[in-house]
């Protein structure tokens, strides 16, 4: 249902040129749910940009349901990490959640809509609140409803988890997967976690860099519903883990010895070329 | 609130007592410039309750908003445009700082020759002053809008009027808010010091009259009023500003 096809990505200021994505391919399918990994300052957040229309790639493209992105399409839906900096201070959670579905000719009762998409996230009671009244773990929490409301087909999501507590992650991971059911909804979630994309992801897309290439995809073939405690302590688990790991250290010894990282994306260098 | 009490019980017992030592030194001032505060308050009744209110405070009041309004508009739109475009802002930057920087008692006489001592004069010199802070202080929020806000507006779809109205606006609020109350201080000064040089009624020029005709208690009356009035002024200017900015939390935390 989503498609990227050859996507890259090259800033220029002052005459440099910074490559920060570089021909990356993969594709999702209806209702997947699929983590995008790898290394802090691999590009991650500008492929996650490309593809919901924000930033226009030098070359390549996104395709949503076969047509071609290039603005932010009404059925995509995005999550920021800076949920302080992506709600609007001014409104009620309500108004917050509410707002977006003006664009939405499709949605017949908007405040339904709206308040069971708060209601889903476990802020019923919290309508009225302002953002600035709510903890971090909880604006992040309007930030999904606001997403699940609008009703997308994509939801992306950029690093959503990684500026609360470690206990409030937890329970937000468990939420988006609880709730991606309720709701019926593709996910891809970018994350420099990766406990994070295995535990909650069908499959994981390892990108190396910068600039990032696709690396690796894996399957994660964990069972469902996943859990905190049980899910993790898999063997399988450890393993998934251990070799996303692995690709993400540049390392050749791990259970999934790959191309090397500094590696040109189309060929394969024998293992040991590495500097 | 215990605490609360105690600073209100403070500050209000701090101003009594300040102001019974003033009622003390006056009465026993022989200087002719000194009139007892006893006297200038009765004098204060005859005045501003009501007296003069027609004659002189509605005037200036009306002056006055006539040209701080004018300053809030054109501030706004004008901090809109140098906000939003580059080429716009490197125009006007040179000028903007060398306008603004002209002290604001120079503009009178050039202001007398072009507008006469009428209203005119008062407004455009309040006009012309008082809309530069609120013009530097909107193009400075305008730049420094959120880039997460921005893509957010535009991932769930607020284009033209409504993103101006539901996201531009109200994140650049607060900047807003902080060049109108400069500039609210700067519109009492100029519409006291233009009715002083050229006006034939006035708060202001009701005080330079009385100094003139050495009615001394009329003259401290006319500066008690106005000092009432930019207290009061400032009060009715918070209140505003925390009912429309109630979603505001500063960067120190407080409301």
């Amino acid at each position: 249902m989503l498609e990227v096809v050859g996507l890259s990505k090259s800033y220029e200021s002052d005459g440099r040129v910074t490559r920060a994505i570089e021909r990356i391919d993969f594709r999702v399918e209806e209702l997947e749910f699929v983590g995008i990994v790898g290394p802090s300052g691999a590009g991650k957040t500008t492929l996650l940009k490309c593809m919901a229309g924000l930033l226009a790639p030098t070359s390549g493209r996104t395709l949503l349901r076969g047509a071609p992105v290039t603005e932010p399409p009404p059925e995509l839906a995005v999550v920021f990490q800076d949920y302080s900096r992506s709600l609007f201070p001014w409104f009620s959670v309500r108004r917050n959640v509410l707002l977006p579905l003006r664009n939405k000719d499709d949605v017949a009762d908007k405040a339904a809509v709206a308040d069971e998409a708060i209601r889903a996230v476990g802020l019923g009671g919290f309508e009225e609140h302002y953002p600035s009244q709510l903890s971090g773990g909880m604006q992040q929490r309007v930030a999904i409803a606001r997403a699940l409301a609008y009703q997308p087909r994509v939801l992306l999501m950029d690093e959503p988890f990684a500026s609360v507590d470690a206990q409030t992650r937890a329970e937000l991971e468990d939420l988006v997967l609880r709730v991606r059911e309720q709701f019926g909804v593709t996910v891809i979630l970018v994350t420099h976690d990766i406990d994070e994309a295995v535990y909650m992801s069908d499959r994981v897309v390892v990108l190396s860099g910068p600039p990032s290439t696709v690396k690796e995809i894996l399957d994660v073939d964990l069972p469902r519903p996943r859990d905190q405690v049980a899910t993790k302590a898999l063997p399988a688990f450890a393993e998934l883990r251990a070799r996303v790991y692995a690709e993400i250290m540049q390392r050749g010894d791990g259970p999934a010895a790959a191309a090397p990282a500094d590696a040109p994306p189309a060929s394969s260098a024998a293992p040991g070329s590495r500097a | 609130m215990r605490g609360r009490a105690r600073w209100l019980a403070l500050e209000v017992g701090a101003t009594a007592a300040l102001v019974a030592l003033l009622w003390l030194w006056t009465d026993a001032n022989e200087s002719y410039a000194v009139a007892p505060l006893g006297d200038i308050l009765a004098t204060f009744r005859e005045t501003w309750l009501f007296a003069h209110v027609g004659s002189d405070v509605v005037p200036s009041l009306l002056r006055m908003f006539a040209g701080y309004g004018l300053a809030v508009a054109i501030g706004i739109a004008g901090g809109f445009l140098l906000g939003s475009s580059a080429v716009a802002d490197a125009i006007a930057t040179p000028v903007v700082s060398f306008l603004r920087a002209i002290p604001a008692a120079a503009l009178l006489p050039p202001a007398i020759v072009l507008f006469g001592i009428g209203n005119t004069t008062k407004i455009a010199v309040i006009a012309f002053v008082c809309c530069w802070p609120i013009m530097l202080n909107t193009s400075d929020g305008v730049r420094e809008l959120d880039a997460t806000l921005l893509a957010t507006a535009r991932v769930y779809g607020f284009r033209g009027a409504r993103r101006f109205r539901l996201v531009i606006l109200p994140a650049v609020s607060p900047r807003i808010f902080a060049g109108m109350r400069t500039s609210l201080s700067i519109a009492v000064l100029l519409l006291v010091t233009s009715e002083m040089v050229a006006s034939t009624n006035g708060i202001g020029y009701f005080v330079f009259q009385a100094q003139q005709q050495f009615a001394v208690q009329d003259m401290w009356a006319g500066v008690l009023l106005l000092g009432l009035l930019g207290f009061g002024l400032n009060i009715a200017f918070g209140a505003v500003e925390r009912r429309v900015l109630r979603w505001h939390v500063r960067p120190d935390g407080t409301n």
